[in-house]
């Protein structure tokens, strides 16, 4: 149900004024996303996966939508699809009877990234996907982007895909990514979120891994307003799955992020490491579920969040959430939120180091072992540069 | 002018008081053993003069080169001069030692009006030191002190002291858990910095590293306060007989 400040009648509108989708398919399924967005409504901290993550100054905002300015990289060994050509798995993985925010962006389907990696077919270079928001002020104060991606990965292929965004101003990202990762194929997902501060970003990573291949998704998430990210994986026999993040929040930014790892199949391993540096009277949330089915038998699955409080008013809600339906699995969790080191300052400083670089260390070393596990080299390089800068002001 | 003077210090931790009134004067050039059994303040010694904040001073005086040492913050202090090799040594992961000690040196070089080094003169600078010290270069790569066995630790501590060059070096308990080939490295590498313009005061509880490393001055710490100072026989004394017939109020002793 929704509320009465809900702007849903301006969605209808927007979604009525769209031009037909590219194939009947797609049609069918936007209208079928518009219909299942009408019925949930926007989520309220009522609702368990939105407990400390209020959406209402999204819900209650009359937004315009506007297609996204899309840069693509790319070598010749990967193929741009049309969406029409996408039936088989485009809106079939992330899943939009429960996520609202999943349902607005499939309603919206039209210019859909595509990328398909042929099987065996091992691509160096980082596939590069940058969204951006324009500034077009004559659509109007609040526009709404919905970028959706999906990555069709191919038995045996590997492959890096370093996904940006960013924009200037108050507006919104709808953000859907579906990747899926063949058998034996290994895939390493970035995702840098730069979004200005006075935007809301919601996102949902959905990948499909296949039979013993590995997955691995990285979540910087240093911009934006409101921020929630869902990064989801669904295993199969054999599956390696590896999801990191790095929050890096100060001011009254809130970021939330929601994992969800599914061990479906036996044999299957994930390891994940999210970790936040809050500074002002910043938010973060962190809830990793993971679930074990009965089947997945010899799971072994790993989960950290690790939070970094430099400041009295910031405040960090995190939850590990393990459903184990097997009984020979192995699942570990621990979350720690904890000051910097009184000890480690100390010692900076008795070694001529001003107590304010020695925070700035402290803190960048913090994040060191997340950036550590980055293996686009640039994307490190600019990530430290970043930190470096965003560290210096925060120490101010 | 001592490069010292320590005048009726008196510091607590929390509600305890710790010193209790300790008078020491340290010239350049020498070498001041302190000794004294476990809990004496032998330790919070070395950390309030580093400007540890855990300590609080309630009384006394601390004058280093002139200045009111106890007005100054911990990174000025080493900026003046002033090392503490820790008993503890801090682990810092995510901080490598070679940016770590880069920095350090960096800042101290400014503060004291010289060039700032890059990475080559910093290279060079180490190297020599790292072979005294007898340390494998790839330390310089690793995280300070993570995952250093506890003579590493200890090697890195006198190591950045080589490479920090203070005019006086405080060491704390640094014989602590070395065996007798490490504890002769970590001597040797002691030795080599002793000059005429250099003080040190070495804090232990064992006579053995004051064979390898000779002082001119024995004090022996007891309940917060100096209760004998002597030449360098006082530590086989003390090696002999214990520190049981000092650590009695002086008072006591008076009155038998």
């Amino acid at each position: 149900m929704s509320a009465v400040a809900e702007q849903t009648g301006a969605w209808l509108e927007h979604f009525m004024n769209q031009a037909p989708a590219a194939a009947p398919w797609m049609q069918s399924l936007r209208d079928a996303a518009f219909a299942r967005f009408a019925e949930l409504g926007f989520p309220t901290t009522h609702d368990e996966e939105w407990r400390f993550t209020n959406v209402a100054a999204i819900a209650r905002t009359a937004f315009t939508p506007v297609a996204p300015d899309t840069l693509l990289v790319y070598p010749e060994s990967v193929r741009k699809l049309e969406p029409a050509e996408a039936e088989a798995h485009l809106a079939r993985h992330a899943a939009f009877d429960r996520n609202p925010f999943v349902a607005l962006n499939t309603a919206f389907l039209g210019n859909v990234t595509v990328l398909e990696i042929p099987r065996g077919i091992v691509v160096e270079t980082p596939i590069e996907i940058a969204y951006e928001v324009p500034e077009r002020p004559d659509l109007g104060p609040n526009l709404a982007a919905h970028p959706r991606t999906l990555i069709l990965v191919g038995e045996g292929a590997h492959c890096t895909i370093v996904e940006t965004y960013k924009g200037a101003g108050a507006y919104f990202t709808n953000a859907v990514t579906e990747i899926v990762v063949g058998d034996r194929a290994v895939v390493d997902h970035y995702k840098v979120q730069q979004e200005s501060v006075t935007a809301f970003h919601i996102a949902t990573l959905q990948a499909t891994i296949g039979r013993s291949a590995a997955f691995s998704s990285h979540s910087i998430s240093l911009g934006g307003a409101l921020v929630r990210n869902d990064a989801n994986a669904t295993l199969s026999t054999g599956s390696d799955a590896t999801l990191n993040g790095l929050y890096i929040v100060n001011g009254t930014q809130h970021v939330d992020n929601h994992t969800l790892i599914d061990h479906a199949m036996p044999h299957g391993t994930s390891h994940e490491l999210y970790k936040g540096i809050l500074d002002g009277k910043a938010h973060a949330v962190f809830n990793g579920k993971i679930i074990v089915r009965q089947d997945a038998q010899k799971t072994d699955s790993k989960q950290t969040n690790k939070n970094l409080v430099l400041s009295d008013d910031a405040v960090v809600d995190t939850k590990p959430e393990l459903q184990i339906f097997a009984d020979d699995v192995r699942c570990t969790h621990g979350a720690t939120i904890g000051q910097l080191d009184g000890e480690a300052l100390f010692y900076l400083q008795s070694r001529g180091i001003g107590k304010r670089e020695a925070r700035r260390l402290l803190t960048y070393a913090f994040a060191q072992d997340v950036v550590d596990r980055i293996k686009v080299q640039s994307l490190r390089d600019s990530l430290e540069r970043i930190l470096f800068e965003k560290f210096h002001e925060h120490a101010e | 002018m001592p490069l010292l003077e320590i005048k009726d210090l008196h510091a607590k931790v929390g509600d305890r008081e710790i010193l209790k009134g300790i008078n020491l004067t340290v010239n350049a050039g020498e070498v001041h053993a302190i000794m004294g059994p476990n809990g004496s303040g032998k330790s919070t010694l070395a950390q309030v003069l580093a400007g540890r904040e855990l300590y609080v001073v309630t009384g006394g005086s601390v004058t280093y080169d002139g200045k009111d040492l106890l007005e100054m913050s911990p990174e000025d202090r080493a900026r003046e001069g002033i090392f503490l090799a820790f008993q503890y040594p801090v682990e810092i992961p995510g901080v490598s030692n070679m940016y770590f000690l880069k920095a350090a040196l960096n800042t101290i070089r400014k503060h004291r009006g010289l060039d700032e080094y890059d990475a080559m003169d910093f290279l060079n600078v180490v190297r020599d030191k790292m072979q005294i010290m007898k340390m494998d270069q790839t330390l310089l790569n690793r995280p300070v002190n993570a995952g250093f066995s506890g003579g590493e630790k200890k090697r890195n501590e006198i190591f950045q002291m080589a490479v920090l060059e203070p005019r006086l070096a405080v060491l704390d308990e640094t014989d602590s858990g070395l065996d007798i080939d490490a504890l002769r490295v970590v001597a040797a590498g002691v030795n080599a910095m002793r000059s005429p313009e250099r003080a040190m005061v070495v804090v232990t509880h064992y006579q053995r590293l004051l064979s390898e490393i000779v002082p001119d001055f024995v004090h022996v710490l007891a309940e917060g306060r100096i209760v004998k100072s002597g030449g360098k026989e006082l530590a086989l004394e003390l090696e002999a007989e214990g520190y049981a017939d000092l650590c009695e109020e002086p008072e006591a002793v008076g009155k038998l």
